[in-house]
C-alpha cells in the first residue's frame, strides 16, 4: 500500500520532552492537541449515540403502524437526535479539528489561552451530562428548534426541556470561548511571514465559523434563557395568552439556527480545500475567490433566518426578501463548488481515502445545495416545508456535507494525530457504504416529502402508501451506519497496527506536516519563515535543491537554527504513503 | 492531448459521438421531466390536482427541477470526468494552476444570473398561487361576504380552521361547525382562515396548495378551489405534542346541493347533541349533588 517514491528529503524535528502519561494527565491537560484528541473523541461517542436514536426511529418507521417505539419515545428520540447530532456532535468535532490542527498550520505552539481551552472543553462535556442525565428521568420531547408554546411549562412540564435549554447554554458558552481563543489564535500567532493571504483555507474556515459563533451564541442563549425564565418564573415572552409571541421565539432561534447551518460546515469547506489539491497535486483554483466566499456566506447567512419561517403568518414582501437573500447565498457557495471542481482539473489525481471522501461531498453537498436553492422559493417552499423533503434537504447538507468533511478530516489528519496510517481498503469500503447507504436512505425522502409525508410523525397509516420509500430508507440507515462503523473500527485498529507514516505521508502543503507525527508538546523546534500559501512545498523544493548543488549549509538554511535533521524518506520507514 | 496519453475509451469514441451523447442525455433529462406525467407527482414533483394553486405550485417546481437537474448533470459529470480523465500515471505533471480571474468572475457572474431568472420566475407566478380564484356563480348567491372581499367576484365560502392537540375544527359561515372532516361545495372558492388553540400547528392538505403554520395569537390565510367531487387528505405539518402523527385532516368537496342539505344536517345534529349534552349535565349535577361526588 505505501509506495516508496525516491529522493525527496524530509524535514524531521526533534522530540524534545517527555510526554506526559495517565489519566490524570489528559484530565488536567491545556496542550491543544490533547483538548483537540479529548473533543474527537468525545464528539464521536455522541456521534454514536445520536446514530444508535436515528437507527431506532428509522426501525419504527420501516412499517406502516408500526409499535416497536410509541409516540411518547418518539418525539424524545427526534429530539434528542437533533440536539445531540448538532451540539455534542458536528459543533465539538469541529472544535477537535480547529483545536488540534490550527496551530500546527499556522506555526503557533499552543492556542492563545490554554487554560480558557480547557475549560472550553469541560464546559462541552458537562452539557452533555446534563443533557443526558435526562434520560434517567424525562428527555425533552418538543425537537431540537423547541417552538413555543409547545416547550413551554404548560405543554412541557417536565425537566427534560430545562435539560435541553442547559444543553444550549452550556455548549453555547463552550463555543463561545473557544471560538474567541481561535480568533485571537489566528489573528496574532501565525508565523512569520504568513499574512491573511497565506493562511491555510481550512484556518480561513474556522476564524469564519468563530466570528459566526461569537454573533449567533448570545442571540440563542438570550433565547433560551427567556424560555427558562418563561417556564419557572411566569414572565410572559413567548405566551401568547399573556400577551407574548410564539412568533418571535422563531425569528431568535432561526437567527441563530441558520448560521448555525453555516457553522457546522465552514470548518468542512477548509477540510475540502486542504484535501483537493494535496490529492491533485497542484494548488487550489481560486485561493482569494474560495476564502473571499468563505466570508461572504458568513454575512449573508445572518440576513437568511426567516426562510426557516415560510409558511408563518408574515407578509409577502418580508418572504420575498427572504427568497432572494437565501438564494443570494447560492452564489458564493456554488462558486466554491466551481473552484473544487476546477482544482482537479489538469491535476494528477491520487486515489486515497480523504479524496474519496471529498469528492463524495461535491456530488452529494451540491446535491443539498440545489435542493436548498428549491426551498428558498417559498410557494415552492409552503409545499416542501416540514416534510421529509426537508428532511432529505438537511441531512444531505449535514451528513453528506459535514460528515463527509469529518470523514474526509480523520483520514487526512489521523496519520498526523497517531503517527500511523488508516486502512486504504478499510476506508474505501467505508466510504462507499456511507455513500451508497446515504444515498438511498436520504434520496428516497425527498419522494416522501413531495407525497405529503410531514417530518416527526412516529407512524403513518398503511393507506398513505408511504411503506415502500420508508422500508427502502430504513435499509439505507443501517448500510450508512455500517460504513461508519468501519471508519471506527479502522480507526482502533490503526492506532496499534496502522502502518507508521512519517511527518508528511501524502506529500501536503502546509505547515503541520512540517513536525514529527504525533507532534510533540512543543509543535515544532523551529518555525520557518513561510513565503507562500504552501510553505511545506517551498521547504522541499529549498531542501532538493540544496541537496542536488551538495550544498549541505543550504540544506540545513532551509530551516535556519536549531536542532535540523533532514531525513531522506528512504530512511523513514512509511515515508511516503501518496 | 497527446493521443498516447489519451484514456482508451476516448480514443474509441470520436469527439462527435460524444458530443452527440452528451445532447442526447441532456435533451432526454430535460425533456423527460419537462413532460413528466401526473403519476409522477408524490415522487419527483409535488402533489397537485386538487386545486389551482397546488397546480401553480407544482408547475413552478418542475421548472426549478430542471433547472436544478442541469446545473447538477454539469457539476457531476465534470467532476467524473476529470476524476477519470486526470488520474494519476507515469510521467504525467500535474500544471500549477492558480486560479483564472476571467473564470471566476464568469461563474461567479452565471450563478447570479440563473438565480436573478429563478427569481423573476417566482414573481411573475406568485399571483395565480397567492389571490384566491374567482367563486363559480353558484356559491355566490349563498355566501357574498361584504366586509372581507379577497375572492375576486366576492364569491368565497370563509371557513375557520382551528387547530388543538390533536384535531383539526372548522366553522362554517353559518354556525355550522365539524371536526376532522372538512365539507366544501365544488367550483367555490374556499378562503381560509388558520386559527390555534393551544400549541402551534401546520395546516397541509398537499393537493390543495402549500401549508401554513396555525400559531396562537396570530391568524394565517390560505385558499382552495376545487373543481370536481373527492376527497383530499393532509395532516398537520408542525410537531404539536404526542399525537401529532395522528392529527389527520380530511377535506370532503360534493356538489353544492348535497353541501346545503350536509350543512343542515349538521347543524340539527350540533343542536340535537347540546340537547343531549343539557340532558346528560343535569342528570350528573342531581346525581353529584346526592352522592357527594368528589370532583376530578
Amino acid at each position: 500500500m505505501a509506495t516508496y517514491l525516491a529522493s525527496v528529503p524530509q524535514i524531521v524535528t526533534h522530540r524534545a520532552e517527555r510526554e506526559p502519561r495517565g489519566w490524570t494527565s489528559w484530565v488536567t491537560t491545556t496542550d491543544h492537541k490533547r483538548i483537540g484528541i479529548l473533543y474527537l473523541v468525545t464528539s464521536f461517542v455522541f456521534f454514536m449515540v445520536g446514530g444508535a436514536e436515528a437507527l431506532l426511529m428509522r426501525s419504527q418507521l420501516a412499517l406502516p403502524n408500526n409499535t416497536l417505539i410509541g409516540a411518547e419515545q418518539y418525539n424524545q428520540l427526534v429530539t434528542m437526535h437533533g440536539t445531540t447530532m448538532i451540539f455534542l456532535f458536528v459543533i465539538p468535532v469541529w472544535a477537535g479539528f480547529a483545536n488540534y490542527m490550527v496551530p500546527l498550520m499556522i506555526g503557533a505552539r499552543d492556542m492563545a489561552f490554554p487554560r480558557l481551552n480547557a475549560l472550553s472543553y469541560w464546559l462541552f462535556v458537562a452539557g452533555g451530562v446534563v443533557f443526558y442525565s435526562s434520560v434517567l428521568w424525562n428527555p425533552p420531547d418538543a425537537g431540537w428548534f423547541s417552538y413555543t408554546p409547545l416547550s413551554n411549562g404548560t405543554y412541557s412540564p417536565t425537566a427534560g426541556q430545562d435539560a435541553w435549554i442547559y444543553v444550549i447554554h452550556l455548549t453555547g458558552i463552550a463555543s463561545a470561548i473557544g471560538a474567541i481563543n481561535i480568533v485571537v489564535t489566528i489573528a496574532s500567532m501565525r508565523a512569520p511571514g504568513m499574512g491573511w493571504g497565506r493562511l491555510p483555507l481550512f484556518c480561513w474556515g474556522v476564524l469564519t465559523q468563530a466570528i459566526m459563533l461569537i454573533v449567533a451564541i448570545p442571540v440563542i442563549a438570550a433565547a433560551v434563557t427567556m424560555l427558562l425564565t418563561d417556564r419557572h418564573f411566569h414572565t410572559c415572552y413567548f405566551d401568547p395568552r399573556c400577551g407574548g409571541s410564539s412568533l418571535l421565539w422563531q425569528h431568535l432561534f432561526w437567527f441563530f439556527g441558520h448560521p448555525e447551518v453555516y457553522i457546522m460546515i465552514l470548518p468542512g469547506f477548509g477540510v475540502i480545500s486542504e484535501v483537493l489539491p494535496v490529492f491533485a497535486r497542484k494548488p487550489i483554483f481560486g485561493y482569494k475567490a474560495i476564502a473571499a466566499s468563505t466570508v461572504g456566506i458568513a454575512f449573508l447567512s445572518v440576513l437568511v433566518w426567516a426562510h426557516h419561517m415560510f409558511t408563518a403568518p408574515i407578509p409577502l414582501v418580508v418572504l420575498a426578501f427572504f427568497m432572494i437573500s437565501s438564494m443570494a447565498i447560492a452564489v458564493p457557495t456554488g462558486v466554491k463548488v466551481i473552484n473544487w471542481v476546477a482544482t482537479l482539473w489538469r491535476g494528477t489525481i491520487l486515489f486515497r481515502t480523504p479524496l474519496y471522501f471529498a469528492c463524495g461531498f461535491l456530488v452529494l453537498f451540491t446535491l443539498g445545495g440545489l435542493s436548498g436553492v428549491m426551498l428558498a422559493i417559498f410557494p415552492v417552499d409552503w409545499q416542501l416545508h416540514g416534510s421529509y423533503f426537508v428532511v432529505a434537504h438537511f441531512h444531505f447538507v449535514l451528513v453528506a456535507g459535514a460528515v463527509s468533511a469529518v470523514m474526509a478530516a480523520v483520514y487526512y489528519w489521523f496519520p498526523k494525530m497517531t503517527g500511523r496510517m488508516l486502512s486504504e481498503p478499510l476506508g474505501k469500503l467505508s466510504f462507499w457504504l456511507q455513500f451508497v447507504g446515504f444515498l438511498v436512505t436520504f434520496g428516497i425522502q425527498h419522494s416522501l416529502g413531495l407525497s405529503g409525508m410531514p417530518r416527526r410523525v412516529y407512524t403513518y397509516n398503511a393507506d398513505t402508501g408511504w411503506g415502500t420509500d420508508n422500508l427502502i430508507s430504513t435499509i439505507g440507515a443501517f448500510i450508512l451506519a455500517t460504513g461508519v462503523l468501519l471508519t471506527v473500527l479502522n480507526v482502533m485498529r490503526s492506532l496499534k497496527r496502522g502502518v507508521p507514516a512519517g511527518p508528511d505521508p501524502w506529500k501536503a502543503n502546509t505547515l503541520e506536516w512540517l513536525c514529527v507525527s504525533p507532534p510533540p508538546a512543543h509543535n515544532f523546534d523551529v518555525i520557518p519563515r513561510v513565503t507562500s500559501v504552501e510553505p511545506l512545498r517551498d521547504l522541499r523544493a529549498q531542501v532538493a535543491r540544496a541537496d542536488r548543488d551538495g550544498d549541505v549549509a543550504g540544506t540545513a538554511g532551509a530551516l535556519p537554527g536549531v536542532g535540523l535533521r533532514v531525513a531522506r524518506s528512504t530512511n523513514v520507514r512509511g515515508g511516503e504513503h501518496v | 492531448m497527446r493521443a498516447a496519453t489519451r484514456p482508451s475509451w476516448r480514443r474509441h469514441v470520436p469527439g462527435r459521438v460524444r458530443a452527440r451523447i452528451v445532447t442526447a442525455v441532456t435533451i432526454s433529462t430535460v425533456g423527460g421531466l419537462a413532460v413528466a406525467p401526473p403519476a409522477w407527482a408524490g415522487v419527483i414533483t409535488p402533489e397537485s390536482g386538487g386545486s389551482a394553486n397546488a397546480d401553480s405550485i407544482a408547475g413552478l417546481y418542475r421548472i426549478v427541477l430542471i433547472i436544478a437537474a442541469v446545473i447538477f448533470c454539469a457539476v457531476a459529470g465534470t467532476l467524473v470526468f476529470f476524476l477519470v480523465r486526470y488520474r494519476a500515471r507515469r510521467g504525467r505533471v500535474a500544471s500549477q494552476i492558480r486560479g483564472n480571474t476571467r473564470l471566476e468572475i464568469a461563474w461567479t457572474g452565471g450563478a447570479a444570473l440563473i438565480l436573478v431568472v429563478l427569481a423573476a420566475l417566482t414573481f411573475t407566478r406568485l399571483h395565480g398561487i397567492v389571490t384566491p380564484a374567482a367563486s363559480g356563480d353558484a356559491a355566490g348567491a349563498i355566501f357574498a361576504t361584504v366586509d372581507q372581499p379577497r375572492a375576486p367576484g366576492g364569491h368565497a365560502l370563509h371557513i375557520k380552521i382551528t387547530g388543538r392537540q390533536f384535531v383539526w375544527r372548522f366553522d362554517y359561515p353559518n354556525g355550522a361547525y365539524s371536526y376532522e372532516e372538512l365539507e366544501v361545495p365544488i367550483n367555490t372558492t374556499v378562503v381560509v382562515d388558520i386559527y390555534a388553540l393551544d400549541v402551534n400547528h401546520s395546516w397541509w392538505v398537499p393537493k390543495l396548495g402549500g401549508k401554513f403554520e396555525a400559531i396562537p395569537g396570530y391568524v394565517n390565510h390560505t385558499w382552495f378551489k376545487i373543481t370536481a367531487p373527492g376527497v383530499f387528505t393532509g395532516q398537520c405539518a408542525e410537531l404539536c405534542g404526542q399525537h401529532h402523527a395522528q392529527m389527520i385532516a380530511t377535506v370532503r368537496a360534493v356538489p353544492l346541493e348535497a353541501w346545503k342539505s350536509w350543512v343542515t344536517r349538521q347543524k340539527q345534529l350540533i343542536a340535537r347533541a347540546k340537547v343531549d349534552d343539557q340532558v346528560n349535565k343535569a342528570r350528573l349535577d342531581s346525581r353529584a349533588g346526592a352522592a357527594q361526588v368528589e370532583s376530578p
